[in-house]
């Protein structure tokens, strides 16, 4: 039987791509949420909840990108130099962010403020690049043959804009919502406070771009009011609201430490997969499908028998790291 | 001046890969060290190697930090800037870059949380584990990435469609393509090769102030057995990577060489000019029959010229055959270290040649200019081809507009120099520190009086990582 390769490894770096939104999200969402406190202890301890796993975190973007480097090699030969800019905003903002968590503690306390600032506007352009590069993907890209032939300022749209803050509030509620599960007392009580404007204005823009969508590609009207596709999209909304209302007593009710971090995942996980459909199959929207960006069958085999006997593992070590580091993150247990 | 978008694209790349490279090159020699230092505390129970390894794990941190997001950088570069490179060589170079992020980046971050953070949560055993995971993960990632280098310099296994994309053949000679193995050693040799001289150099540095610095004397000790033995290795290896290069890449040979004319025998051009221009090397002083000693084992074989290949494959002598120079005589003066510590050392005098300790000091930072060097001179010596013979650098570069590289070439110059240069200082910061600090006098060591230690040496905090 010969399999579909292009369709899987589509789901495998979806997969990737959707595990590196989850857990850098939060992350990222930990240096969005920075300056809601000015207390430097607090602030060490934020850190320090994500101080042993932010690395592993962040090798699913590169998974990401190599991976499209890899199967969908037009896709990516494409797609990066649409978005140069959103790109390059990005990785300085990751370098900004990523070095602050060793210069942090290593700064006197007169440099100190200089490296959360650093934290701060590095975890905000990156996220902010994410969504502005998403919004720009979803409007299309311009090409012709095999190669981008849009201008450098292409991706800047109020679309694009609006998906960029999108993505920033969801990533500050997923931040939130880890700090309420991974911190105790005072810290956790300031953080319940400040998921709540989070979490409205993600459903907000969640709004927003489910209204916005089908102006941009007619084709989705279809997708989402015509039998029998609208088996598979009216699930969507409903989920939403359900997992938006078990976010909230999650973030409310003292008794309840993890439970809206995980509803926060679900609701990402949600509108992930109805960004999916919308785009499915296009991998390169409006230009190019999976199938047709696809390296040869011969580089997608190779890949994926490495991937099915390596993705688990990775999954497995890296749930034993975070098993390691379980609990509640105390202020004793300074690492640094 | 006026710059085409290539070449800001390719300022671009030299100037992101430098940077990255002088951080794997240090983490990868640094990992194994770490990994060697746990080993010998379990073993022996001694505390200084302890000392040690908490020591060099605060600069490890420091530094894989820098590595892995500079590292970023580059996954994203071969898209925004050689899309047209990206979209032909990714059916085969794309899944081994995959093999390494699924292989060894997971491996590496996914246990460095335990190494730097874990000690009191997973026990010293597993913790062991985890440090010998994350050495091994640094080396097999540069397995993977030398594996898609050689192939750039040396492709095989491949056939091409239609759409002018390179398409994998034979998965096995692509990734033991006939340059890797050679590239492989030299340059994990390299890497040990760098850390040993960075950690000779803190030792050389602390045995200088206090030269019964215990912790000082062990890693003064160790980075020079490294150096004693694997400085004369480098320059075996080297020498067999140049002879598979004239094989396959004659034209780098006949530039770094500096040769324009085919000669048999050829003199060895010790020093001199190479001038693309008139396409002769001026001022040069020659050794005879030594070319053709070293490259072809004869006394009297020929060494190609450059004049053999056409003039727009050539690559830039004048820069290939300098950096050349400089990443060899690096390599002489540290086998010369190497050999001048076993003296020393059969003599007693180790601890006590003060002359051996500056010239460790001085020679701290050599491996990153060899390291570099080297690179230099195989990369330029690549061009003008993306893929050796078949891509040509100018047809591999995005369509994107000069300005835009510009922009994000001047960002990155300012960005890397605010950001690593201040890693940088931190790790200087650190290294000037004393190991020894806060434990007590080792057993059968006299105490040392206050006065003649050194003032780091008495603030308990100087420990960081416990």
């Amino acid at each position: 039987m010969e399999l579909d390769y292009p369709l899987i490894w589509g789901l495998l770096i979806a997969f990737a791509i959707f595990a590196y939104v989850c857990l850098d999200g939060f992350d990222l969402g930990i240096g969005i949420l920075y300056p809601t406190t000015s207390d430097q202890d607090e602030r060490s301890l934020m850190m320090n909840t994500v101080a042993p796993v932010w690395d592993g975190n962040e090798t699913w973007l590169i998974l990401g990108g190599g991976g499209l480097f890899a199967v969908f090699p037009l896709a990516y030969a494409t797609i990066m130099p649409a978005l140069y800019m959103p790109i390059l905003l990005m990785l300085i903002g990751l370098i900004f962010r990523g070095v602050a968590f060793e210069y942090r503690f290593k700064a006197s306390d007169k440099r100190r403020p200089y490296w959360d600032l650093a934290f701060f506007l590095g975890s905000l352009v990156a996220a902010l690049s994410q969504g502005v590069a998403l919004g720009a993907l979803i409007q299309g890209i311009e090409i012709e043959g095999r190669s981008y032939a849009g201008g450098w300022f292409d991706w800047l749209t109020p679309f694009s804009v609006m998906t960029g803050f999108a993505l920033v509030s969801g990533y500050a509620l997923l931040g939130a919502t880890w700090l309420i599960m991974k911190l105790e007392g005072t810290a956790q009580e300031h953080f319940r406070r400040v998921a709540r404007p989070c979490a409205l204005l993600l459903l907000m823009f969640i709004g927003i771009v489910s209204i916005w969508m089908p102006f941009i590609d007619p084709g989705i009207v279809r997708l989402w009011f015509s039998m029998p596709y609208v088996l598979y999209t009216v699930p969507v909304p409903i989920a939403v609201a359900a997992l938006a209302f078990v976010i909230w007593r999650g973030i409310t009710y003292d008794h309840h430490h993890a439970t809206a971090f995980l509803a926060t995942l679900g609701l990402f996980l949600v509108t992930y997969i109805g960004l999916g459909i919308n785009l499915y199959p296009y991998v390169v929207p409006h230009n190019f499908t999976i199938w047709e960006a696809a390296a040869p069958d011969s580089s997608l085999k190779f890949l994926l028998v490495g991937a099915v006997v390596l993705i688990p593992m990775i999954l497995a070590y890296t749930g034993y790291a975070y098993w390691v580091f379980r609990g509640k993150t105390k202020s004793t247990e300074g690492y640094h | 001046m006026d710059f085409s978008a290539v070449d800001l694209a390719r300022f671009q790349f030299a100037f992101t890969v430098s940077f990255h490279i002088i951080f794997p090159a240090f983490s990868i020699g640094l990992a194994s060290y770490l990994a060697v230092l746990e080993g010998m505390w379990l073993w022996t129970k001694r505390e200084v190697y302890l000392q040690l390894f908490k020591y060099w794990l605060t600069i490890f941190a420091i530094a894989f930090g820098m590595g892995v997001v500079s590292g970023v950088v580059m996954t994203y570069q071969f898209g925004t800037n050689w899309a047209e490179f990206s979209d032909k060589t990714g059916p085969v170079l794309g899944p081994v870059i995959g093999y390494e992020v699924l292989t060894a980046f997971f491996l590496e971050a996914g246990f460095l949380g335990i190494m730097l953070f874990g000690m009191n949560r997973v026990g010293k055993h597993l913790h062991f584990a985890a440090t010998l995971i994350v050495a091994f993960g640094t080396a097999l990632s540069g397995f993977w990435i030398l594996s898609v280098n050689s192939w750039m310099q040396t492709p095989a296994g491949f056939s091409i469609n239609e759409a002018g994309q390179f398409i994998p053949e034979d998965w096995w000679e692509i990734i033991f393509n006939p340059s890797f193995p050679y590239r492989f050693v030299h340059m994990m040799l390299a890497a040990y090769l760098t850390t040993a001289f960075v950690v000779a150099a803190v030792g050389a540095y602390h045995l200088l102030k206090d030269k019964t610095n215990q912790a000082a004397r062990t890693m003064f000790s160790m980075a020079l057995w490294l150096i004693a033995f694997v400085a004369p290795a480098q320059m075996f290896a080297g020498d067999l990577h140049g002879l598979n290069t004239l094989e396959h890449q004659p034209a780098k040979i006949a530039a770094m060489e500096g040769h324009f004319e085919t000669q048999s025998p050829a003199p060895l051009i010790l020093f001199g000019w190479p001038d693309m221009e008139r396409a002769e090397t001026l001022y040069k002083i020659e050794v005879p029959y030594l070319s053709s000693i070293i490259l072809t084992h004869t006394l009297t074989g020929a060494v190609p010229g450059l004049k053999e290949f056409p003039r727009e494959d050539w690559p830039n002598a004048t820069i290939v055959f300098w950096s050349f120079r400089v990443m060899v005589g690096i390599g002489l003066l540290m086998t010369l270290v190497g050999l001048w510590s076993l003296w020393n050392r059969y003599r007693g005098t180790l601890f006590d040649n003060r002359a051996l300790q500056r010239a460790a000091l001085v020679m701290g930072p050599s491996g990153f200019i060899a390291v570099l060097a080297g690179w230099i001179t195989t990369e330029v010596g690549r061009q003008p081809f993306t893929v050796y013979g078949l891509l040509r650098t100018s047809d591999s570069v995005s369509p994107i507009d000069a300005p835009a590289v510009a922009t994000s070439l001047t960002i990155f110059i300012v960005v890397y120099f605010i950001v690593f240069g201040t890693g940088i200082a931190y790790i200087l910061k650190s290294m000037r520190k004393s190991p020894h600090a806060s434990i007590g006098p080792e057993p059968g060591i006299p105490t040392r009086t206050a006065g003649i230690t050194p003032a780091p040496a008495l603030t308990p905090d100087t420990v960081e990582k416990d």
